[in-house]
């Protein structure tokens, strides 16, 4: 290998990534800008921030090559795929600023500090997201999980959000450490750190690199909060605070899941007999713990954790299947997912009593009838999210089985389709308390902000995405194109 | 007797055992958990390293590098944490951080 660095090479890479140096320039501007305005400006600080995502995200998509590009002598890649997932994860960004504006708003908590780590962390997954070797990956995620840290532990008096942090920061360290000693004898053993080198020097029988691998896998599986590495999630989703936990719940699981597509299809596409087993146990265990961890919550915010680790679950059993069909019903099952993920955490937000934020299921005890229209919106994003047809997550969920029994994995299907039924029982207990429980006293209004949002994933629950899922598909299908047949 | 890439790995395994195996058995305070993620780390730059010089190639001693700058980025901040989390509960024992359960 003989890397040439020329200024050509570093300004045309990056004007590649325009979206990430966009942020990063963005980032340190953010930063002089919010010690000069300080903590009253937080509000007009976070609707600027809102926009610079939604313009990083157009112009992420809008400029998105037609083909697979490589920047940075192939540090980086770019190609439709990262193109539009950095255009999604960006989108939900600007919604968790400018849903945690509205809320940080309420109780008079607002620091310019919170749009500049949303910022940062969202570079930080869009590096992940175009990672192409061992180190940008590993940068990525730490760049990412540096933020987040902070993110977890923002309301400084609150112990509870202390502790949040404190839980995340140590475990996530933790799966940084599992995940670099992965990553350092995958390089001993193969003597690459570029995904493409590695793939071409991979030999199946050598014991140092599948040992590698696993630990790799396994750092992964703790980033996007996949079972048994789950522990951190139900806590952080509890104790940070909310609109940071809608943040958490979407925006991150967009990053970790494509990053995990991308190692184990490119470095390790020709291993798929040797780490098949281990991505189905994780699947298998995430589906079984999420619905069983979930049935006996009493807090949303919990429940929603569970009910994540669940849905990562399914998205794992699609990439078991090592073929393109799977990564495509992956990259289906989150684009129908996380619109009503973030849609549910819009509605949490939104349930607010005499000054009081409400977090528990007993609060929406009899919501239809003093709220109807939340109701209703709860209850179609709940159906979608335990699969009932004719909703969204019923097709995500039938993509995922397709590819599971077309890579013949029948035992994992099974879990699946029973994990399914268990996580049927907690959604439909949500529903019947907010329509048949005695109802209490009215919610506070929400603003526009929130509302807004719960509507908008309604409605893409249902009416809209349906008939938008053709073309969703083929286009899905054009971006796994690069994994095989 | 020839000090060889195998000694190096079993250090950096030994140190890396240490480090998971001080995560979870230390029952004191944070402190502990925080330098046994710093024994982890060092590990697996010794490994990387090692792995260098065996192969003859640089990219491993960069990427340690990298792992030493992002290590102190990591200490700065979990120490801040631990800082609002002291302030809020008066301790840092490993046994009080379990105000969330289930």
């Amino acid at each position: 290998m003989n890397p040439e660095i020329s200024a050509e090479m570093v300004v045309a890479s990056l004007r590649l990534m325009a979206p990430e140096t966009f942020l990063a320039v963005y980032a340190l501007f953010l930063a002089v800008l919010g010690a000069f305005v300080g903590d009253r400006g937080a509000r007009a600080l976070s609707t600027l921030t809102a926009l610079v995502l939604v313009v990083a995200a157009v112009g992420s998509v809008i400029y998105a090559p037609l083909e697979r590009t490589e920047a940075f002598n192939g540090a980086i890649v770019v190609d439709p795929l990262t193109a539009w997932a950095k255009g999604g994860l960006l989108l939900l960004a600007a919604f968790a600023v400018q849903m945690a504006s509205v809320v940080f708003a309420r109780d008079g908590s607002a620091r310019f500090e919170y749009p500049l780590l949303v910022t940062l962390a969202a570079l930080g997954m869009c590096i992940m997201i175009g990672a192409n070797d061992l180190i940008t990956m590993y940068l990525g995620i730490e760049l990412n999980a540096l933020a987040a840290y902070v993110l977890a532990a923002f309301r400084r008096d609150d112990s509870r959000s202390s502790e949040a942090g404190l839980k995340y920061f140590v475990l996530s360290a933790i799966s940084s450490g599992l995940l670099l000693y992965g990553a350092s004898l995958v390089y001993g053993f193969t003597g690459a750190v570029r995904f493409a080198d590695i793939a071409a020097a991979a030999d199946p029988d050598n014991v140092g690199l599948i040992f590698g691998l696993v630990f790799v896998l396994c750092g992964l599986a703790f980033k996007i909060s996949a079972a048994p590495f789950h522990m951190w999630a139900p806590d952080v989703y509890e104790g940070a605070p909310a609109p940071v936990t809608a943040f958490f719940a979407t925006a991150s699981k967009i990053a970790g899941v494509i990053l995990m597509a991308r190692i184990l299809m490119e470095p390790f596409g020709d291993l798929h007999d040797r780490w098949v087993q281990v991505i189905s146990v994780i699947a298998g265990v995430s589906m079984i713990v999420g619905s069983l961890g979930a049935l006996v919550q009493t807090n949303l915010r919990r429940l929603m954790a569970y009910s994540s680790i669940a849905n990562i679950g399914y998205v794992l059993m699609a990439l078991a299947a090592g073929s393109q069909l799977g990564v495509q019903a992956a990259l289906l099952y989150l684009a129908l997912y996380l619109p009503v993920t973030l849609a549910m955490f819009a509605g949490i937000l939104a349930l607010r009593r005499q000054g009081e934020d409400l977090e528990r299921i007993g609060d929406l005890s009899g919501l239809a009838r003093n709220h109807p229209f939340m109701a209703t919106c709860f209850t179609m994003l709940l159906f979608s999210l335990a699969g009932v047809p004719p909703l969204v997550g019923f097709f995500g969920k039938l993509a995922a089985f397709q590819a599971t029994l077309d890579a013949g994995l029948v035992v994992l299907a099974i879990v699946g389709a029973l994990a399914t039924v268990v996580s049927a029982a907690y959604y439909l207990r949500i529903i019947k308390v907010m329509w048949f429980d005695e109802p209490v006293a009215r919610m506070e209004p929400a603003g526009p902000t929130l509302a807004v949002t719960l509507a908008a994933g309604t409605v893409l629950s249902f009416p809209v995405l349906v008939v938008l899922l053709g073309p969703l598909e083929t286009a899905v299908r054009a971006m796994s194109a690069l994994y095989g047949p | 007797m020839e000090i060889g890439l195998g000694h190096y790995l079993a250090v950096a395994s030994a140190l890396f055992t240490i480090g998971v195996v001080g995560v979870f058995v230390n029952r004191r305070n944070v402190i502990v958990v925080l330098m046994s993620i710093e024994l982890m780390l060092l590990a697996v730059n010794i490994n990387l390293v090692a792995f260098s010089q065996f192969l003859g190639d640089l990219q491993g001693q960069v990427f340690a590098m990298f792992i030493l700058t992002v290590a102190a980025a990591e200490a700065a901040i979990g120490l801040a944490i631990l800082v609002t989390y002291f302030r809020n509960r008066g301790g840092i024992e490993v046994e009080s951080v379990n105000q969330m359960k289930g």
